[in-house]
């Protein structure tokens, strides 16, 4: 896969705050949901950027940015050099086409009143010059064999098909348009565990066959390793560290990274009695108050007064290879010690 | 047996020769208007005291209505058990009245569900809740069950639950909301926990947290836990035994280590091959082909031929019984020798 050649998403210091208001006549803002907090990535041509965190830490609401569903508070997100989170109307329609998505659940987010073409064909109303009109079914057939559904369901209804089909269909929707952005937000995790296997072959598959660059969030870590080139790891609205897989899994840095990593059940009884496990303690907190300083420290062993007076940056820390967000980031191989 | 009910309840104290609760030849069907759901079709499985047996299988292969009926909180109709035993210290739950069985459930088998918000009542405390199962069994009065309540909030680790026994479930982080639900679980000291699926609906770092709870929970009272499950990862963490679920059948039976070493029965094998492994990267991840069958029309024979990598003739025409390997182990495969050897056809 290629990484290294010129990146075709640029994200550069993305904030999203949700504002907290008090009152029913007289509105006044009295907060604000940090959900996404200064992120910057790039993401290459064919790459896969895997992202995971717990849910609250505005995985989901850094997806909707990226779609541009929802318009950041601040910064830019830069795709094949124009930033769409300033894109209006007909520039904004044709930057679309180039980034789309894939849903989490595949049960609510295809159309139960619509047939299987008409959900696959959909895109090709709105960009018009996408397909002309005579070749739209042939298209959506070829749509539904390159995802291994059979080209004659074209006219059954979503409930006709499994979860994993129906995945599938979702993931012929976002193909639709050729983009070059895939954004999958948990594409697998409401499947079966015999169906996962073969949804992730699949966009695999269509990534090879299409050149893809996809951004898969998930908080299945081990599926997150093996579809990944880079990884994030994201905590209350910020990265806090980012590499490659095998930097993050062989040798994550951040402490929240190794207790993410701990927590994980390996599928292999052998030795478990010695398995090194590091339980965090309580919940993440609040993302409308989030600690001072660093956001971790209130669940970290490490922490130390300098954390919660200063915010530790995303960045090269020495002994470490990749980025990390830790005053006292140290690699240290949870998965194999022991 | 005696077929008629009874009041008579389980013995208390010592075990004799009785399993804690043994599951024997169950069937439960749902009789629907487009048919006969056949969602259990002879499962059998036992637990003992301090001991942890994981029910593993898909969405649709019966481990939960397994465990519904243990409970006795199946809807009758359209449910129906036509066939099996459910002894607990000997006595066939089935069998018992009613009233007996209230007895039973909640005090001496209790249930953890997997989404806690829609288990708990938005419109009562928590406190509330919990102290329910102080007043409704034990009588006691409320400002006693309070307290109690109180005091198993604390066993769950929930901080500052004098002041949070008087929230609402609403309140809770979706964690915290699991420990009440284990609180009010465990309130009665029951000799079986059923978990279903407790973390499913949790992130890792906090399912990390519950699984220890449980563990420690079950250390110190001797509970036998059954913990129903799709992870592959939270089986191999826990369990002592496990079984293997498909269609409504046990497909294989085992304790952990040898299952997760050499699996005897080609839908565990697939399941195992299917995770995603690091030394595999950039390899596409063994898939089991095909879809879960449809409890309406079950495939003849074995239920997993269509989807079997080591499917022979007889396969589609007969149904293979739950060959014996060993004393512990088992397997619903009629080549399970190949399998457990590795050669796939």
């Amino acid at each position: 896969m290629a990484s290294g050649s010129e990146p075709i998403l640029e994200v550069r210091d993305l904030v999203k705050h949700f504002p907290l208001t008090q009152g029913i006549v007289f509105k006044k803002q009295i907060g604000a949901i940090k959900a996404v907090d200064g992120v910057s990535f790039e993401l290459s041509k064919g790459e896969t950027l895997g992202i995971v965190g717990e849910s609250g830490c505005g995985k989901s609401t850094l997806a909707k940015v990226l779609m541009a569903l929802e318009r950041p508070t601040s910064g830019s997100v830069t795709v094949s050099g124009r930033d769409i989170t300033r894109a209006r109307g007909g520039e904004l329609k044709r930057m679309r086409r180039n980034i789309q998505m894939v849903m989490q659940d595949p049960y609510t987010s295809l159309n139960p009143r619509m047939t299987v073409g008409d959900i696959i064909g959909e895109p090709y109303e709105i960009h018009t010059e996408a397909a002309p009109k005579g070749d739209r079914r042939k298209k959506v057939q070829e749509l539904l064999e390159v995802v291994g559904l059979n080209p004659d369901h074209i006219n059954r209804y979503p409930h006709q098909f499994s979860g994993g089909q129906r995945q599938r269909i979702g993931i012929a929707r976002g193909l639709a348009l050729q983009p070059e952005i895939i954004v999958c937000d948990e594409p697998v995790s409401a499947l079966d565990v015999s169906i996962q296997a073969q949804v992730i072959n699949l966009l695999d598959r269509l990534q090879k066959e299409f050149n893809l660059a996809y951004i898969f969030i998930a908080h299945d870590l081990s599926v997150v390793r093996h579809i990944s080139d880079r990884v994030a790891v994201m905590y209350l609205g910020k990265f806090v560290e980012l590499g490659r897989d095998t930097e993050i899994y062989d040798r994550p840095a951040h402490p929240y990274t190794q207790a993410l990593l701990s927590a994980v059940p390996v599928p292999n009884p052998e030795g478990r009695e010695q398995r090194e496990r590091i339980i965090l303690q309580g919940d993440p907190p609040s993302p409308a108050n989030p600690p001072s300083g660093c956001r971790f420290r209130t669940r970290c062993w490490k922490a130390q007064e300098i954390c919660a007076e200063e915010e530790p940056l995303l960045q090269i820390r020495t002994g470490v290879g990749h980025e990390s967000a830790c005053h006292f980031a140290e690699t240290h191989d949870v998965v194999h010690a022991g | 047996m005696k077929s008629t009910s009874t009041g008579v309840l389980p013995a208390e104290g010592g075990l004799g020769d009785h399993p804690l609760l043994a599951v024997e030849d169950l069937h439960v069907e749902f009789r629907t208007r487009a048919g006969v759901v056949r969602a259990v079709n002879g499962v059998t499985y036992s637990v003992g005291p301090g001991e942890t047996l994981a029910v593993l299988g898909e969405s649709g292969s019966g481990k939960s209505v397994t465990a519904q009926a243990i409970m006795g909180i199946l809807d009758m109709p359209p449910a129906v058990i036509p066939k099996g035993e459910i002894r607990f210290r000997g006595t066939d739950l089935l069998k018992l009245s009613e009233e007996a069985r209230t007895q039973v459930r909640g005090q001496r088998i209790a249930m953890i569900f997997q989404d806690a918000l829609s288990a708990l009542n938005p419109v009562f405390t928590v406190g509330w809740q919990i102290s329910e199962m102080f007043r409704v069994h034990r009588g006691m009065s409320k400002g006693e069950a309070m307290k109690k309540a109180v005091e198993l909030m604390d066993r769950v680790r929930i901080p500052a639950a004098k002041q949070r026994v008087h929230d609402y479930p609403h309140q809770f982080s979706g964690g915290m909301r699991q420990r009440i639900m284990i609180a009010m679980s465990i309130a009665l000291d029951p000799e079986v926990l059923i978990a279903d699926e407790p973390t499913t609906a949790l992130d890792v770092t906090v399912q990390a947290q519950i699984m220890e709870l449980l563990a420690e929970l079950q250390r110190e009272s001797q509970m036998g836990l059954i913990l129903i499950t799709h992870d592959l990862g939270v089986v191999a963490d826990v369990a002592d035994k496990i079984a293997v679920m498909y269609a409504g059948r046990i497909v294989e039976h085992a304790p952990v280590h040898d299952i997760y070493r050499r699996p005897a029965h080609p839908y565990t094998k697939g399941l195992l091959e299917s995770i995603p492994r690091v030394d595999l990267k950039g390899q596409d991840l063994y898939a089991i082909s095909g879809l879960p069958p449809n409890l309406l029309e079950l495939p003849t024979g074995c239920s997993f031929h269509p989807r079997c990598p080591y499917r022979q003739d007889n396969c589609v025409t007969d149904v293979p019984p739950l060959h014996t390997i060993s004393g512990t182990r088992g397997s619903a495969c009629h080549y399970w020798r190949e399998v457990v050897d590795g050669e796939r056809q």
